[in-house]
C-alpha cells in the first residue's frame, strides 16, 4: 500500500516536472523574442524592425559603428562615469558601514531607517529640482557634477547591502588585531573587506549596472553632445542621423550591452545565480 | 577576557567612530536631501526656465492647479494603470509562477529560463526600450506572429500604447520578482509540502493554503519594491511612445518632464515631482513597517 503510494507519488512528480518544464519554455520564448530580434538584426546586412534569420551574416553592422564619434566616445564617457560614480559609492558605503555594523550606538537604528526609507525614494521625481540646483550651483553639463549625483543616488542602497554583508564576518577575527593596535580603518581595509569580496564585489557590479544603464540622470544632468554616455548617445541613432539603420542600432545595443551581462554573470556564478541579490534585497 | 565594546568610548574614539560616516554622509546630505528639501520649496513658487527674472512664492497654487488640470489627471490615471497592471499583476504574479514552475522544473530548463529573464533585467533601460519598440511597432515581430496565426493586428503602439508599455515593464522586470520569490520558496521546508501531498492536497490548495500564508512577508515587501520601482520609470516609456500619442502614455515622471522642460514650468513640474516623492514615500513607511524588526 506505501510502496503503491510512493509509485503513484513519483510517477506524478515526473509528470509534474514535465508540465513545468512546458510552462517554463512557453514563457521563455515570449522572453526570448526581443532578445533574439537584437542578436539577429546586428548580423543582418538588411534588418528591419522583426525577428528573422538573415540570408547571410555579416559584421558590416560592427564595422559601421564600432568609430570614435558613434561608440568608442560615448562608451569611454560611460565608462567615466560609472567608474567615477561606482568608486565614489563602494568606498563611501564601505567607510560608511563599518561603524553601523561594528559598533553599538543609539544613533544606528534612526540612521539606518534613514537610509532604507531613502533606498525607497522615486529618484525619478527629484531629477527636475536636481537640474535646478545644479544651475544654480554651476554643476550643471559637468562630469564631476553627475558622478556625484549618481553615487549618492545609488549610496542608501549600497550602504544597507554593505553592512548586512558586514554583519556576516565574525568580530572575534578583528579583535585580536585591535589588541595588537591596529586602528579601525586598518582592520576594515586588512581584514573586515577582503573576507567579505563577494560582498564587496555584489555592492561593485550592482552598481555599476545600475549607473551604466540609467537613461534619465545624465539625460538631464550633461548637455554637450561630446560628454554623453551610451545610454543617451543611441538616441542619435534615431531623428539625427536621418532614418535609422536597425541594423547598426541593434549592433550598438549588443556593444553596449554586453559588459553589463557579462558582469552580472561574473558575480552571479560566484554566488550561486543571483538570488544573494534577491536575498540581500528581501532584509 | 577584556571585550573590546565595553571599553567606554571617550570624545576621541566617538570621533573615530563617526568620522568614517561623513563623507556617505555629506555626500546624501548635498546631493540627495539637499534637492529633496529644494524640491518641497520650488513647489511652491512659479519658478520657470524663462522670461522671469523673479520666482515669487505662491501657496499652494501649483497643486490647485494640478488637480484642475486634466492632462495631470490623465498622467495620474495613466500611472495608476500602468502599476497595477505590470507590476501589481504582471511582473509580481508572473515571477510567482516562474519561481513555482522552477522549482519543480529539471536543472538544464531551469537554467536557461533563469537566464533569459535575467538577462532582460540586466539589460540597459534603453535597449530594452528599442527591443520592445520594435517587438510592438506595426512591422514588428507581434504583428508577424498574429499574421501567421491568422490573427487580426494593429499598431500597438498607436491603439494601445498604455497596454504595450506596462508589458514592456513586465518583460523588464520580472526576474526581480523571480529572484525574490525564488529565494523565498527555498526557505520552505520541504516536509511541508509533501506531507501535504501525501494527504492529497492539489496543487493549487497547496499554493494557496500552505505557500502563499509562508511566503507572505516575501510578498509584502516584493510588492512593494516593484511598485516603487514601476513608479519611477521613465526611460522605457520616453524610448517608446514619448508618452505619445498624445498623452495616452503620459505617466507621471514623463509629465513632470514634459511641464517642466517642454513648458518651462519649473515650479509647476516639481510640485507634481513633489507628489510623486510623496507617494513614494508612503510606501516607503509601508515598506519599513514590513521590515520593522529587521534593524
Amino acid at each position: 500500500m506505501a510502496l503503491l503510494t510512493g509509485a503513484t507519488l513519483r510517477s506524478r512528480r515526473v509528470g509534474r516536472r514535465l508540465a513545468a518544464d512546458a510552462g517554463l519554455l512557453f514563457v521563455a520564448a515570449a522572453f526570448v523574442l526581443p532578445l533574439a530580434w537584437v542578436v539577429l538584426s546586428s548580423l543582418d546586412a538588411h534588418a528591419d524592425l522583426r525577428v528573422r534569420v538573415p540570408d547571410g551574416l555579416t559584421l558590416d553592422n560592427f564595422d559601421a559603428v564600432l568609430k570614435p564619434d558613434i561608440t568608442f566616445t560615448p562608451l569611454l564617457n560611460s565608462l567615466v562615469l560609472c567608474g567615477g560614480g561606482t568608486a565614489l559609492t563602494v568606498v563611501c558605503a564601505a567607510l560608511a558601514a563599518y561603524p553601523l555594523s561594528r559598533f553599538r550606538s543609539r544613533l544606528n537604528r534612526p540612521f539606518l531607517l534613514t537610509i532604507l526609507f531613502a533606498t525607497c525614494l522615486p529618484i525619478t521625481a527629484i531629477m527636475v529640482p536636481v537640474y535646478a540646483l545644479f544651475v544654480r550651483v554651476n554643476l550643471i553639463d559637468t562630469v564631476q557634477g553627475t558622478i556625484f549625483f549618481f553615487a549618492a543616488s545609488q549610496l542608501p542602497f549600497a550602504i544597507w547591502l554593505m553592512k548586512n554583508f558586514m554583519d556576516g564576518v565574525p568580530r572575534e577575527l578583528e579583535e585580536a588585531a585591535w589588541t595588537d593596535g591596529a586602528s579601525s580603518l586598518q582592520s576594515l581595509v586588512r581584514i573586515v573587506l577582503p573576507l567579505m569580496g563577494p560582498g564587496v564585489a555584489v555592492v561593485t557590479v550592482f552598481s555599476f549596472v545600475m549607473m551604466w544603464g540609467n537613461f534619465f540622470v545624465p539625460f538631464m544632468l550633461l548637455l554637450t553632445p561630446d560628454q554623453m554616455p551610451a545610454s543617451v548617445s543611441i538616441n542619435d541613432f534615431f531623428g539625427n542621423r536621418g532614418t535609422v539603420v536597425y541594423g547598426q542600432l541593434a549592433a550598438f545595443s549588443v556593444i553596449y550591452s554586453t559588459p553589463v551581462i557579462l558582469l552580472y554573470v561574473l558575480v552571479a556564478r560566484r554566488l550561486g545565480g543571483g538570488f544573494a541579490l534577491g536575498g540581500a534585497v528581501k532584509g | 577576557m577584556p571585550a573590546v565594546s565595553s571599553r567606554r568610548p571617550g570624545r576621541p574614539r566617538l570621533l573615530a567612530r563617526a568620522l568614517p560616516l561623513a563623507p556617505a554622509v555629506v555626500l546624501l546630505l548635498l546631493f540627495l536631501a539637499g534637492p529633496i528639501a529644494y524640491c518641497a520649496y520650488i513647489a511652491f513658487t512659479d519658478l520657470q526656465l524663462t522670461g522671469q527674472a523673479h520666482s515669487s512664492f505662491v501657496g499652494f497654487e501649483n497643486f490647485r492647479a494640478a488637480f484642475k488640470d486634466e492632462a495631470f489627471l490623465n498622467a495620474v490615471w495613466l500611472t495608476l494603470v500602468f502599476t497595477v497592471l505590470s507590476s501589481l499583476v504582471g511582473q509580481n504574479t508572473l515571477g510567482l509562477a516562474l519561481a513555482a514552475l522552477m522549482q519543480r522544473a529539471s536543472k538544464p530548463v531551469r537554467t536557461l529560463v533563469g537566464g533569459i529573464v535575467i538577462t532582460a533585467w540586466v539589460l540597459p533601460e534603453v535597449v530594452a526600450g528599442f527591443l520592445l519598440y520594435a517587438f510592438f511597432r506595426r512591422e514588428g515581430t507581434l504583428n508577424a506572429i498574429l499574421d501567421w496565426l491568422h490573427l487580426p493586428t494593429q499598431n500597438w503602439l498607436f491603439t494601445l500604447p498604455i497596454l504595450a508599455v506596462s508589458f514592456a515593464n513586465v518583460w523588464r522586470g520580472t526576474a526581480f520578482s523571480m529572484l525574490v520569490y525564488s529565494a523565498a520558496l527555498n526557505e520552505i521546508p520541504k516536509e511541508i509540502t509533501e506531507a501535504a501531498e501525501v494527504d492529497g492536497a492539489g496543487g493549487w490548495r497547496r499554493m494557496w493554503h500552505i505557500t502563499l500564508p509562508m511566503i507572505r512577508r516575501s510578498i509584502g515587501t516584493n510588492l512593494m519594491l516593484n511598485t516603487l520601482q514601476t513608479l519611477s520609470v521613465f526611460g522605457l516609456i520616453w524610448v517608446m511612445t514619448r508618452g505619445g500619442p498624445g498623452n495616452r502614455s503620459q505617466t507621471l515622471p514623463l509629465f513632470m518632464y514634459e511641464q517642466a522642460f517642454q513648458k518651462s514650468m519649473i515650479g509647476y513640474g516639481t510640485a507634481v515631482a513633489l507628489l510623486l516623492l510623496v507617494v513614494g514615500a508612503l510606501f516607503s513607511v509601508v515598506y519599513m513597517r514590513l521590515l520593522r524588526t529587521e534593524v
